[in-house]
């Protein structure tokens, strides 16, 4: 890719558009994720009881079940999310940069 | 049924006859049913490997399999890769042991991934080629990168294969009857046969159809104890308690210190994005958009599957425990308690015969045996690929070595890891091994990772910095394993350990990233001030994927 070339693309309103909006969607996925999960061990490594409360008195079943499978479900549909989004909105705007460069 | 075949085995003289009878008493009699699935499947597998032969004709066929794996496929290859045999029966046996804790575990082993598709996958599959050292080596200079990067590589491959291969020596010795050193041999030839003919093409298919297979029959498993309980996870729960005590529901000793936890979580989860046989796959797919669904299936289905292994340990408490059919009585009369036959590794397994009889024991048997062979595969590959692409043709040959003879370095590297994996194998037999693969996750997040992410998305990277940051993070992590509680202590009997904790990737992780950034900011040379000029039109084809490798043409 020349010079040329790289000025042309960063100066294209759709690349700035795809650059800055995915970017920043992906930063704000990976600490939600980030956060759920380092909560998630400092609650085990600070307040362990907490996960080991029953859910309703006589129950055996403690906070912690469906805290621990939330979030393996939470880290699926987070994936899911971003994949329709990248496949959908961002490949729409990175092939619209793709064809700027065709046209000349 | 079973003792008769047995006999008609060893009465054939059968070349496993031998073996069987004499060797360690941990040993099991040939399970039958299990040779028989492990049968057809290797037959299918070597079927596989002969067609993808023949496909595999240059250097993109053997490392990518051409480029043309969908997804789908894919997301169920990495997956596989994910789910070695370890993790489906180390984690469903630390549940059984632990209960919760055993969750904990597998939350960390998933939350990698959603990380790896928002920062790594596009990029990585935007501007590699066959390994990630193409892509850490984009803009920096080839020789020392590369070498630092086929350095972790080779260390994470290596590390990761003498856990597989002394885990399936162990496990088969137990499931199949065979001997240890016979079962170790096995899965090194098998491995070199699959790699070496059949290349990427070859592994992953090898890889898609394991984890079919172990999803199946998981699924099998989960759903018979679930059945068994009106689908009640409270009436299981309930049934478990009253067996194990009711502080199987909460978190118990897995995790002891903050710091630990928060080093053993940093480690899962960027180890994962720096593990080169999972890295590697990103290549198998067209572009980005299949990239980005590979990560979300795999991500599904190893999320599914750790929620399996969940209720399987479960399973195992209600189904297994106290269970005199599973009961090691010769430990039991030593030590009491109610250990199970060949420990609790072993809880998965004996489930499987409690809800599907000798018939659905041999099957998961089977199984198990796949799953190692498809493991190893990958990361032989993984590591040929470093050895052959990363050392020979770019910093041996400087790049001028055309695709044939990369392609038959690569074969030769195969059987050279392959030979070395029997070796290992064979040595650490009676060695405690228990660091070794956080040792290679370790590796992964302090060395791979932090220069990984930081060429991709960090302008002022220069080779000064990620070789340095990258050094120290290599060394910083073997470093303070030697020097932990499980190496220290345990295996060089020294009284204290030098370093406390058990996990060094929040230090080591840390140690890289600082390094890496100071070695940077202050290297005023001029090929550094070049390679941080590259920055713009690197960063371009990462995110856009304008010039990015395609699939081959047929």
């Amino acid at each position: 890719m020349n010079k040329e070339t790289v000025e042309k693309i960063k100066a294209n309103p759709d690349y700035q558009k795809l650059i800055s909006t995915r970017n920043s969607f992906a930063v704000k996925l990976s600490i939600l994720m980030l956060v759920v999960y380092f909560l998630f061990i400092l609650l085990i490594a600070f307040n362990p009881a907490f996960l080991g409360t029953p859910l309703s008195s006589g129950s055996v079943t403690t906070v912690g079940i469906p805290v621990g499978m939330g979030i393996i479900i939470f880290a699926i549909v987070l994936t899911g999310i971003y994949t329709k989004r990248a496949n959908g909105e961002f490949d729409d705007l990175s092939n619209s940069v793709k064809n700027s460069l065709k046209d000349h | 049924m079973h003792r008769i075949l047995t006999f008609l085995i060893l009465a054939t003289g059968a070349i496993f006859a031998a073996d069987a009878i004499s060797g360690q008493v941990e040993k099991q009699a040939l399970n039958m049913s299990a040779i028989v699935m492990f049968l057809i499947f290797v037959g299918a597998t070597l079927g596989i490997t002969y067609w993808a032969a023949k496909k595999t004709k240059s250097a993109k066929d053997f490392y990518t399999a051409g480029g043309g794996i969908t997804g789908f496929q894919n997301g169920m290859a990495i997956a596989g890769d994910y789910m070695s045999a370890a993790s489906f029966l180390g984690i469903s046996g630390l549940v059984y042991m632990k209960g919760y804790d055993g969750l904990i575990y597998s939350i960390g082993f998933l939350v990698g991934w959603p990380v790896i598709l928002f920062l790594i996958a596009e990029p990585l599959r935007n501007l590699g080629k066959y390994t990630f050292a193409d892509v850490a080596s984009y803009r920096l200079k080839q020789t020392p990168i590369r070498t630092l990067a086929a350095s972790g590589s080779i260390a994470t491959v290596i590390l990761y294969l003498i856990a597989q291969m002394v885990g399936s020596g162990k496990l088969i010795q137990l499931l199949f009857g065979l001997s240890y050193e016979m079962a170790v041999v096995l899965v090194g030839v098998l491995m070199i046969l699959y790699v070496a003919f059949g290349g990427m093409l070859a592994t992953t298919w090898v890889q898609i159809i394991k984890a079919f297979l172990l999803l199946s029959g998981a699924t099998f498993m989960a759903f018979a104890v679930m059945a068994h309980y009106n689908f009640s996870f409270g009436e299981l729960f309930s049934h478990a308690t009253e067996l194990k005590g009711i502080q199987i529901m909460s978190p118990g000793g897995l995790v002891s210190d903050p710091v630990s936890a928060i080093s053993l979580a940093i480690a899962l989860m960027f180890g994962t994005a720096g593990l080169p046989h999972i890295l590697m796959r990103f290549f198998t797919v067209n572009d980005a958009k299949e990239a980005r669904k590979s990560v979300f299936y795999a991500t599904g289905f190893i999320g599914y599957f750790y929620i399996l292994t969940f209720i399987i340990g479960f399973g195992a408490i209600v189904m297994v425990f106290q269970k005199p059919e599973y009961l090691d009585a010769a430990k039991h009369a030593i030590s009491g308690g109610y250990p199970i036959l060949g420990g609790s590794n072993m809880a998965a397994i004996h489930l499987s015969h409690a809800v599907g009889g000798d018939f659905f024991l041999g099957f998961i048997s089977a199984v198990a045996f796949a799953t190692i062979l498809a493991v190893v595969s990958g990361l032989t590959l993984a590591g040929a690929s470093a050895i052959s692409h990363d050392l020979y043709a770019s910093v041996f040959r400087k790049g001028r070595v055309d695709s044939m003879t990369e392609m038959r370095v690569s074969k030769m590297a195969t059987i050279a890891l392959g030979v070395i994996a029997i070796i290992v194998g064979i040595a650490f037999e009676n060695q405690n091994i228990a660091f070794v693969v956080g040792l290679a996750f370790a590796i992964a997040a302090s060395a791979n990772f932090p220069i990984l992410v930081l060429s991709m998305y960090w302008r002022k990277l220069t080779t000064r910095g990620a070789v340095i940051g990258g050094a120290l993070g290599l060394g910083s992590a073997v470093l303070l394993v030697i020097l932990s509680p499980v190496v220290w202590v345990s295996i060089l009997g020294n009284k204290a350990a030098i370093f406390p904790y058990e996990y060094p990737a929040l230090f080591s992780v840390t140690l890289a990233f600082v390094g890496t950034w100071f070695f940077s900011i202050t290297d005023k040379s001029e090929s550094a001030k070049e390679e941080q000029a590259l920055f713009d039109a690197q960063f371009i084809r990462a995110q856009t994927g304008i010039g990015a490798e395609g699939a081959s043409s047929h």
